[in-house]
């Protein structure tokens, strides 16, 4: 990279650096800082993972065995070696919830965005603002009717159900990401293209799709994550059928002897999948997480 | 028109696409453009605003699973119940209590971290992953990680780190209290504002990077100093993105189940509104009153998300006017 051509990152970061010895040292130790307050976050997350891979007698020492010999063994607990309830299907309940809404958000939403954004109707903002309404509103206000609908049309205790009730969760955010992601479309790309005589089908697979692809991918993983997350609507609807992994995980609440490295062994696995997803979608977290308004 | 602004509708959309043909009408148009909204908004108002009109209607009445014989409309004692009882007012108290605590350090902290990590120094990538890890693990695997793993009396890893440092200086009675049941709402508190700093972090960062760096520049060719550029120039860009930041958290942090549920059940005065209105609901069977507390919050939350709302829109317009 040129001088010339330096971004102000970098520009910031030569005057970081610069050329007085006094300034690189305080340089030097805000870098320390930064890694020491990295390492502290991480620690508690780390000591879980360290946790899991204990034996339970190593793990409910005090102080601390740091160095006590890796096992299995927790791991082995958590998918019912020891004859406790097995995790596959409150895993694979989850699997179902999270990954049919995600999908039914995204059926829902990028034709939506569409009307908002590109072929915007009359109103559009007034839309927007309905949409974004609906996740101010406390979720648990509106449990008690759900329940009574549910148990009506006997749906409790059904998978589908939190699909449904996923998808409206996620929808909003899901709209308002795919607005953001959306209104980068080039209008004059557009607009060239509609002079030229191109279809609708042409100008959503030559022109949109492109630009949109990478916020389709991060506002499915968004969903994701949170479906997956969602305990209180899984424990008040779900029974021993339907139950959700964190569901599962409401099972170790009261303390039951020595069951520390299950206990981690449990939280890393049911973890894995948010991991997964969220550092994947690293970089457009924010940008749904504010619901589009930051990029 | 070239891109879409947040005032009003735009008058005449002659933007892509054909023109308005004269021989089709105006308001076939119009379906048109309405059609792909359709969907998405029919299921919304269907599974969102239609619970939130039976809440209100059971709200009025006195229906508790356990009586159901006894169902019948009581106008507003429900809600007479809500104001008066002790117990809710704490639960009132307790939510905000908690939802400030959890922003107030978690916005100063994530600012922090924020302007650590706007600086370029080796491993800022791995830093920044490691920060939001806390944020990506499942909210109740991270409260029964704080609850057991480190809260925990004989065997947690706080009470271990103690006694090691004791023995480390050949004393054997280190304290060992037990966190949760000593201090129970900053046990939760201390989980969340793990959780949610970096969530706080994340949306500061986008902040930062988003400044004008020439001004800075010229601020420092002028002899400005590192505070005095955070004084005059960071701040007052951040300050939106503050506003973003805190008014998100509270949304998310008000409607917090999982922490209370996991780490205390919400005994030791710690149950917040979401937790009670569960309790009112799930354990009590109090349908009515569950319904009138539910409409309480709603109304609260509309207030809180009014402002929420004016900062978005303040931040979008700002977005449509570049």
């Amino acid at each position: 990279m040129s001088a010339a051509t330096m971004t102000p990152a970098a520009a910031r970061a030569a005057s970081a650096a610069g050329s007085r010895p006094g300034k690189r040292r305080t340089g030097v130790v805000w870098s320390v800082v930064a890694w020491v307050v990295g390492v502290l976050f991480v620690l508690p997350a780390l000591w879980m993972l360290l946790t899991s891979f204990h034996s339970e007698q190593a793990a409910a020492t005090n102080p601390p065995s740091l160095a006590a010999p890796l096992t299995l063994q927790g791991y082995r607990e958590f998918f019912g070696a020891g004859g406790g309830l097995s995790p596959w299907p409150p895993l694979l309940n989850s699997l179902t919830a999270s990954v049919m809404s995600t999908l039914l958000v995204l059926a829902l939403a990028i034709p939506a965005a569409y009307a908002l954004s590109i072929k915007p109707v009359k109103k559009w903002s007034d839309v927007m603002f309905f949409f974004l309404s609906t996740k101010m509103l406390p979720a648990v206000a509106g449990l008690l009717p759900i329940y009574l609908i549910a148990e009506n049309i006997h749906m409790l205790d059904n998978i589908w159900l939190l699909v449904i009730l996923y998808t409206s969760m996620n929808l909003p955010i899901a709209v308002w990401m795919m607005r953001s992601f959306l209104a980068e479309v080039p209008v004059e790309m557009l607009e060239a293209a509609s002079i030229d005589g191109a279809g609708l089908p042409t100008v959503l697979t030559r022109i949109v799709a492109p630009v949109a692809m990478p916020g389709i991918a991060a506002t499915a993983l968004i969903s994701f994550i949170f479906s997956w997350n969602e305990l209180l609507f899984a424990r008040v609807l779900t029974g021993v059928v339907a139950g959700t992994s964190p569901v599962f995980l409401t099972g170790f609440v009261t303390s039951q002897g020595l069951f520390l490295a299950k206990v981690c062994a449990a939280a890393v696995c049911i973890s894995l999948p948010v991991l997964i997803a969220g550092f994947a979608a690293q970089d457009k977290l924010v940008q749904g997480l504010s619901l589009g308004a930051v990029k | 028109m070239s891109s879409p602004t947040l005032t009003t509708a735009p008058t005449t959309p002659t933007r892509i696409g054909r023109a308005p043909t004269p021989g089709r009408s105006e308001r076939a148009l119009g379906w048109a453009r309405r059609a792909p909204l359709m969907p998405a908004l029919i299921f919304m108002i269907i599974v969102t605003q239609l619970p939130f009109v039976a809440t209100l209607v059971i709200s009025f009445t006195q229906w508790n699973a356990l009586s159901p014989q006894n169902r019948k409309f009581t106008g507003l004692s429900n809600y007479a119940t809500v104001l008066t009882d002790p117990m809710l007012r704490k639960a009132v108290l307790t939510t905000v209590e908690l939802t400030l605590a959890v922003v107030v350090v978690s916005l100063l902290l994530g600012l922090g971290l924020a302007l650590l990590l706007d600086r370029k120094f080796k491993g800022r990538g791995i830093v920044r992953t490691m920060l939001i890890t806390p944020f990506l693990i499942v909210p109740v695997a991270s409260a029964l990680l704080w609850k057991h793993a480190m809260y925990n009396a004989t065997y947690g890893v706080i009470n271990g780190v103690l006694n090691w440092v004791w023995q480390l200086f050949g004393s054997h009675n280190a304290p060992q209290p037990d966190w949760v049941s000593k201090v129970p709402l900053m046990s939760i508190e201390a989980s969340l504002v793990w959780q949610w700093t970096p969530f706080m972090m994340l949306i500061l960062l986008a902040g930062l990077q988003s400044r004008q760096m020439d001004a800075v520049e010229a601020a420092t060719v002028d002899g400005a100093g590192p505070f005095q550029v955070f004084r005059y120039l960071t701040l007052p860009h951040l300050r939106r993105y503050l506003e973003l930041a805190a008014l998100l958290g509270c949304v998310y942090v008000v409607q917090n189940f999982d922490a209370v549920f996991t780490l205390t059940s919400g005994g030791l005065g710690t149950g917040n509104l979401p937790y009670t209105i569960y309790q009112t609901f799930y354990e009590a069977h109090d349908y009515g009153q569950a319904s009138a507390e539910g409409v309480v919050v709603v109304i609260a939350s509309i207030i809180v998300a009014t402002l929420a709302l004016r900062t978005v829109s303040s931040l979008l317009s700002e977005e449509a006017g570049r």
